[in-house]
């Protein structure tokens, strides 16, 4: 192949991994900037979303089919289901603990994840699931390059949920108190904000979004486990803190940027693909280090 | 942060007053001595393995207890200091064929170096930031044990030798049991006497107020520095007996659920606690095998008691008296 063909084929791999990688992120920023949780469970949503997915489409699957527009239902009846979760999860682990140790509510949710985990664990018996769709293989070829219609539908879909949550962020009175929470809790409650909905309709959102990428992910890579969302959790906590962490539009560029390091990384010479795992996380150590705001984050002071 | 939890007549402080008392104190220590030396002849070996790994754990939450509880470092990568101990010690001894007593030694420098090149950098960064970074690093250290040729990719190292000291050939699972118990109370003693110090009380300022502390005359970089190298040492003589206890060492043994482990015996029990310390590793090792009649359930439950505990006790089982976070 010739390096312009290396060079597009893995701009196609980032992106689509990108995508992945931005709409779990796009939950961690959104739940750290109410609550300043880091929340371990979320890549365990993206986890539920996917078998929550699955199951759906199987359901469903007689009446609109296994393409595109079944896997849409699908997702979106996920994304249904993951996001009350979500909330639920709040509700019963995070929102009792608010006024606790810092440290504490962090163990509260990696018990979340570890539930998450062994319940699904224990409905699977720990074997892979095969997500069967009829999916095919078509694509569009641009000279030498090869774009599957899956990965175009993909990346489109990740951009106009990104797009309308942006626009949810900017345009609507939620949105609106979502963001006076994010930069003030307590003087949003005596401006009269419904603090607990507003956090309420964080978790949903973000828990949908995560419960999107899992299902597309099922559906794109065919099969799903219960322990897949621990390392996409922590890739994309690494997107959320590279796009500075807080930041909605952040996060997007965060996970479109890890998508694509990592896919280019792996194109380094005497790196194997087996470093890629190492390689995105030097990324997050030397992002840190050398601007620990993250690339589009506000400088904050650090509050005890 | 709020205060929690802070009333002067909880039960764990009354039962704690009881233990002033320097008979009592004494007695307690004594029972607690006899204890740990029958069970290996009471309990019979499945136990005593399984009492083997609870010490383990003990120093190794006590050593991120020392991060954690008394500098007030979120570290979520404290596996990666057990894995270089317990490699350095593997490669040492099977590829060089150093005496296990001499790798001992060079596998405590190991993990100070590694404290030193991971905290340098990182130790400025606010507390989240710095979970993160030490998170990755634990991944870091756990693929590159996984890639690399020396570590032995994917299946690790086995056929570690047990160690001889002074013509006891360590071998048994009893023998490691005895072991790994003068480790764990070597560790007590140390925690307590770091505690009482003056570097403790610097981390203690530190902890309360980075920069009332630093007005007053601590170098804050320094004593966290301190407290990083001090719990990457616990951890590298932990992973260097757990090496030698095995004989086989793999990347799995270091992934984050084991750094997770450690974190939550030590937030479980109580942080900066000593004995909560204690009691959160025994909870953590005991609780999923008690509860191992349960089959595949078990993860499950143990996760819901320890939501249950932290949301009834957010400072942890047996918390410091007048905890502050």
């Amino acid at each position: 192949m010739s390096v312009f063909e290396i060079i597009s084929h893995q701009l196609i791999n980032g992106l689509v991994l990108g995508s992945f990688y931005a709409l779990v992120a796009l939950g961690y920023t959104m739940i750290f900037g109410v609550i300043k949780l880091l929340n371990f469970a979320h890549g365990d949503l993206y986890m539920v979303g996917g078998f929550i997915g699955f199951l759906s489409l199987s359901a469903i699957s007689s009446v609109v089919g296994s393409d595109w527009p079944g896997i849409f239902v699908a997702m979106f009846l996920s994304m249904i289901a993951v996001g009350f979760i979500g909330v639920i999860i709040e509700r019963v682990a995070y929102h009792p603990m608010l006024g606790a140790p810092r440290l504490s509510i962090l163990i509260t949710a990696l018990a979340v994840s570890l539930v998450l985990q062994n319940t699904v664990l224990s409905l699977t018996g720990g074997q892979y699931t095969a997500f069967k769709t009829d999916l095919g293989f078509a694509g569009i070829n641009l000279g030498s390059l090869f774009i599957s219609y899956n990965q175009m539908v993909l990346v489109a879909t990740a951009g106009v949920l990104m797009i309308a949550l942006q626009l949810f962020i900017t345009k609507t009175q939620f949105g609106r108190a979502m963001r006076a929470v994010s930069i003030d809790m307590d003087m949003s409650q005596l401006l009269g904000i419904n603090v607990p909905v507003i956090i309420a309709v964080t978790f949903f959102i973000g828990s949908a979004l995560a419960a999107a990428a899992g299902t597309m992910a099922g559906a794109y890579y065919g099969s799903i486990w219960y322990f897949m969302g621990f390392l996409i959790g922590l890739k994309a906590f690494t997107a959320a803190v590279i796009g500075g962490i807080g930041s909605i539009p952040g996060a997007m560029l965060g996970g479109l940027i890890l998508g694509l390091l990592e896919a280019f990384g792996t194109q380094i010479p005497f790196i194997g693909s087996e470093w890629k795992d190492v390689f995105s996380f030097a990324v997050l150590i030397l992002v840190l280090v050398l601007k620990p705001t993250g690339l589009l984050g506000k400088s904050e002071q650090e509050r005890m | 942060m709020a205060s929690h939890d802070t009333g002067p007549n909880r039960l764990t402080d009354r039962i704690a007053a009881r233990f002033e008392n320097p008979t009592l104190r004494w007695g307690g220590i004594g029972l607690i001595l006899i204890l740990l030396a029958i069970v290996p002849s009471v309990f019979g070996q499945y136990a005593t393995v399984i009492m083997t790994n609870a010490l383990l754990y003990v120093v190794l939450a006590l050593g991120l207890n020392v991060v954690v509880g008394f500098a007030g470092l979120l570290d979520l990568g404290y596996a990666a200091f057990f894995a270089v101990g317990a490699y350095t010690i593997g490669i040492l001894t099977l590829d060089f064929g150093v005496n296990f007593w001499l790798a001992l030694p060079c596998a405590v420098m190991a993990a100070a170096i590694a404290g030193v090149i991971i905290g340098g950098p990182t130790l400025r960064l606010r507390s989240d930031y710095l979970a993160i970074v030490t998170l990755g690093f634990g991944e870091i250290v756990r693929f590159s044990a996984r890639n690399l040729e020396i570590t032995g990719k994917a299946s690790g190292l086995s056929g570690i030798g047990q160690p001889w000291l002074f013509g006891w050939h360590i071998a048994t699972p009893t023998d490691f049991y005895f072991v790994f118990c003068c480790l764990a109370i070597v560790a007590v003693i140390v925690s307590l006497r770091l505690e009482n110090s003056r570097l403790g009380r610097a981390w203690l300022y530190v902890r309360h107020d980075e920069d009332v502390a630093e007005a007053m005359g601590i170098n804050r970089v320094a004593v966290k520095m301190a407290a990083y190298v001090t719990g990457a040492i616990f951890a590298s003589i932990g992973g260097a007996f757990f090496a030698a206890n095995l004989g086989a060492i793999s990347p799995e043994s270091f992934s984050f659920t084991q750094s997770v482990l450690i974190l939550m015996a030590v937030i479980l029990g109580g942080m900066g606690k000593i004995p909560g310390v204690i009691l959160g590793a025994f909870i953590v090792i005991l609780g999923p095998e008690l509860l191992r009649n349960l089959g595949e359930l078990r993860l499950m439950v143990f996760a819901v008691m320890l939501l249950l505990i932290m949301l009834f006790r957010p400072s942890g089982i047996w918390p410091k008296r007048g905890t502050r976070s």
